[in-house]
C-alpha cells in the first residue's frame, strides 16, 4: 500500500480518527488547565461535531477497506455503507445529547473535578461503537466491543458515591468479561473452519455445504452471546437491571440506547455480510441453511419481551423499571431482525431513531426529578404531576410513546415493526408482541397513576428547572409527538440509507 | 511416538475453556472469577495460534493471538481497579455478598 492510497483509505475512516484526535485533546486540555474544567464538555461537542460533519460529507461514500487479502477485493477491515453511516450519526446525535445530559446531571457536577476522565472514557465509548458499526471483519468487530466495553465498565462505577455505584460496575465486568471470552471462543473456531476472520470469507464458505453443523452452531451461539449481551437479549440480561440502577443517570441512558445501537448495527452486519446466500425482488434475505438465524432469534425475542416486561411490573424504582423496559424494547426490536429482509431492516432503523429520543427523554426526566428528590423511587412520584407540570407532562409523553400508543412516535416504530412481521408471514408472533405491549401499558401508567392521582403532602412545594432544561426536555417531547404525526421524512430517509457494502 | 497434531491442541483448548467457565461459576472470590475469564481468552488464544499454524491460514490467527493478550493485559488492569474499588467500599471481594442491588 503506497502512501497515496493509504491517504485515500483515511476518508473511511474520517469520523473515526476525529474522535480519537479529540479524545487526545481531551486528556490533553485535562492536564493543561488543571483548575478550570468547564472548558472540557465544549472540547466533547467540538469532536461530536465534527465527526458528524465528517460523516455527513462522507454519507455516500461506499466500499470496503484495508484489505486483509491482497487476492480478494472485497475482503476489507471495515465497510463503509449507508447503513453503518445512518447507525453512525444516531450514536453521535445520541453523544450529544448525553453530553448535554451529564452537564445538567448532579451526579456528574459533583465529580466535576475528573471531568477530564469522564469525557475522556465517554469518547472511548464512541469510538468503540463508530467500529462496531462499520466493523466487517471478525478481529474489528471483538476489539470495538471490548472498547466499548473497557470503558463503559469504568463509567458505570465512575461517580463513587455510594456503594451501589461500585457493584454496578463489578456486575458489568464480569458479565461482560465472560461474554466477551465466549464470543472470542466461537471467533476462534469459526477461524478454524473458515480460514479467515473476515465476513465476506464466512460467505463464500457457507455457498458451499463444507461446515460441521455442530461446530458451526456452538460457534454462532457463542458469538451470539457476546453481541446478546450488549443488546441485553434474554439469557445475557441478567446484569441489565443492576447496571442500569447502580450507575450514573446519564451513563444509564447512554448504555440503554447508543450501546445498544451498536450492538443491534453489529448483528445485523454480522448476518447480512456473514450469512445472506441472495436476496430476492422482494428483499427477503436467503440465509445460509447451517444455522437458522430467524428461528434462534424469534425465540430469544421473546423471551426478551416476555421477561422485561413481566419483571417490570413490580419494580418500585424508576431507572430499574426503565432498564426491564429497555429490556423489553430489544425484544422487539429482535423481531425486526428476525423478519430478515429490507423490509425488518428499515423497521429496525425507525425504531431506533424514536427510541433513541423517547428513551433519553425519559431518562432525562427520571434525572431532573432525582436531582431534586434525591429518590428514584415510585412513591416519591406521587403529586409530581402538580408540582413540576412541564415535566409531568413531558414524561407522560414519553411513557406513552414507550407503550407505543398513538399519537407519539412509539405508535409509528410499532406499527412498522409490526407490519414488517405480518408481511413476512409472522402473524403468531406478531400477536405475542402485541400482547407485551399490553402488559407494557400497566407499568408505564402506574407512574403516571402515581404523577396525577395519588396526592402527597408536599403538592405545593413546586420546584424550579432551569431554561436550558426546560427547552431540552419540550424538545425531545415535541420531537416525539412530531413524529407521531409527521413521520414521511423519517421514512423516506430510512428508505434510502438501508444499504450495504458487500 | 504419536506426533502432536491439531486434535492435542483443540482438546487443551477445550479443556482449558471448560475449566474457565467453571471457575467463574463456582468461585465466589472476584479474583478467582477474573481468572477463570483469563482461562477462556487463553483457550481461544490456542485454538487461534493452533489452527493458524496447522491449516496453513497465513499469520492471521498469530496476529489475533497478539490483540488478545494485549486487550487481556487491559481488561486486567480496568478489572482490578474495579476490584480494588470494591474492596475499598465493602472490606471484601465476595460477589455473592454484593447484592444490595436487588429488588
Amino acid at each position: 500500500m503506497d502512501l497515496n492510497s493509504l491517504y485515500t483509505s483515511f476518508n473511511y475512516i474520517a469520523p473515526e480518527i476525529t474522535i480519537a484526535v479529540a479524545l487526545i485533546m481531551i486528556v490533553i486540555f485535562d492536564l493543561i488547565f488543571d483548575k478550570n474544567k468547564k472548558i472540557i464538555p465544549y472540547i466533547a461537542y467540538l469532536g461530536i461535531f465534527s465527526a458528524l460533519f465528517f460523516v455527513a460529507a462522507n454519507f455516500n461514500l461506499t466500499g470496503t477497506n484495508y484489505k486483509v487479502s491482497s487476492l480478494n477485493e472485497s475482503m476489507g477491515m471495515i465497510s463503509t455503507d449507508t447503513f453503518g453511516s445512518f447507525f453512525k450519526i444516531l450514536i453521535l446525535v445520541s453523544s450529544a445529547l448525553i453530553i448535554f445530559f451529564s452537564k445538567t446531571s448532579e451526579e456528574i457536577k459533583k465529580t466535576f473535578e475528573r471531568a477530564g476522565e469522564y469525557y475522556a472514557l465517554i469518547f472511548g465509548m464512541i469510538l468503540g461503537m463508530m467500529f462496531m458499526v462499520t466493523a466487517s471483519d471478525l478481529i474489528l468487530i471483538y476489539l470495538s466491543v471490548e472498547l466499548l466495553s473497557l470503558s463503559s465498565y469504568v463509567l458505570a462505577g465512575f461517580t463513587k458515591l455510594r456503594d451501589r455505584n461500585a457493584e454496578a460496575s463489578l456486575k458489568y465486568l464480569i458479565y461482560g468479561a465472560v461474554a466477551s471470552g465466549l464470543m472470542l471462543f466461537g471467533i476462534s473456531l469459526v477461524y478454524g473452519m473458515v480460514g479467515s476472520t473476515n465476513l465476506a470469507a464466512l460467505n463464500n464458505y457457507l455457498q458451499l455445504p463444507l461446515a460441521n453443523v455442530l461446530t458451526f452452531t456452538a460457534a454462532a451461539v457463542l458469538i451470539f452471546a457476546g453481541i446478546g449481551y450488549k443488546i441485553s437479549a434474554a439469557p445475557f440480561h441478567f446484569w441489565t437491571p443492576d447496571v442500569y440502577e447502580g450507575a450514573p443517570i446519564s451513563i444509564t441512558a447512554y448504555l440503554s440506547v447508543a450501546s445498544k445501537a451498536a450492538g443491534f448495527a453489529l448483528l445485523i452486519r454480522l448476518i447480512r455480510i456473514g450469512f445472506v446466500r441472495f436476496i430476492d425482488g422482494d428483499g427477503n434475505w436467503h440465509i445460509s441453511g447451517i444455522f437458522d438465524w430467524q428461528s434462534f432469534i424469534i425465540i430469544i425475542s421473546i423471551l426478551t419481551m416476555t421477561l422485561g416486561n413481566f419483571s417490570a411490573l413490580w419494580q418500585n424504582n424508576l431507572k430499574r423499571m426503565l432498564a426491564y423496559s429497555s429490556i423489553a424494547h430489544a425484544g422487539y426490536i429482535l423481531l425486526g431482525v428476525a423478519v430478515l429482509s429490507n423490509h425488518g431492516l428499515m423497521a429496525v432503523m425507525v425504531y431506533f431513531f424514536i427510541y433513541m429520543i423517547m428513551n433519553i427523554g425519559a431518562f432525562f426526566v427520571v434525572m431532573l426529578i432525582a436531582d431534586k428528590t434525591g429518590s428514584e423511587d415510585i412513591d416519591d412520584y406521587n403529586g409530581m404531576g402538580y408540582r413540576t407540570p412541564l415535566l409531568g407532562v413531558a414524561l407522560t409523553v414519553f411513557l406513552i410513546s414507550l407503550t407505543g400508543l398513538p399519537p407519539t412516535g412509539g405508535f409509528i416504530a410499532k406499527l412498522y415493526l409490526f407490519i414488517a412481521l405480518v408481511d413476512a408471514n409472522l402473524i403468531f408472533v406478531a400477536v405475542i408482541a402485541l400482547l407485551n405491549s399490553v402488559v407494557s401499558l400497566y407499568y408505564y401508567v402506574r407512574v403516571l397513576k402515581h404523577m396525577y392521582l395519588t396526592r402527597s403532602d408536599k403538592d405545593d412545594l413546586l420546584f424550579e428547572i432551569s431554561l436550558s432544561n426546560k427547552f431540552f426536555v419540550t424538545g425531545l417531547a415535541a420531537l416525539i409527538l412530531l413524529l407521531g404525526i409527521y413521520f414521511t421524512p423519517l421514512l423516506d430517509l430510512v428508505k434510502n440509507v438501508s444499504f450495504f457494502t458487500l | 511416538m504419536i506426533e502432536v497434531g491439531l486434535t492435542h491442541f483443540l482438546v487443551i483448548s477445550a479443556a482449558l475453556f471448560s475449566f474457565g467457565i467453571y471457575g467463574v461459576v463456582t468461585r465466589k472470590n472476584a479474583v478467582m472469577v477474573l481468572m477463570g475469564v483469563e482461562l477462556i481468552l487463553n483457550a481461544a488464544n490456542i485454538n487461534f495460534v493452533a489452527f493458524a499454524r496447522y491449516g496453513n491460514f497465513g499469520l492471521n490467527g498469530q496476529i489475533m493471538a497478539l490483540f488478545i493478550i494485549i486487550l487481556a493485559a487491559a481488561e486486567a488492569a480496568i478489572a482490578l481497579a474495579i476490584v480494588l474499588n470494591i474492596y475499598k467500599t465493602f472490606a471484601h471481594v465476595n460477589i455473592d455478598e454484593i447484592d444490595n442491588l436487588k429488588e
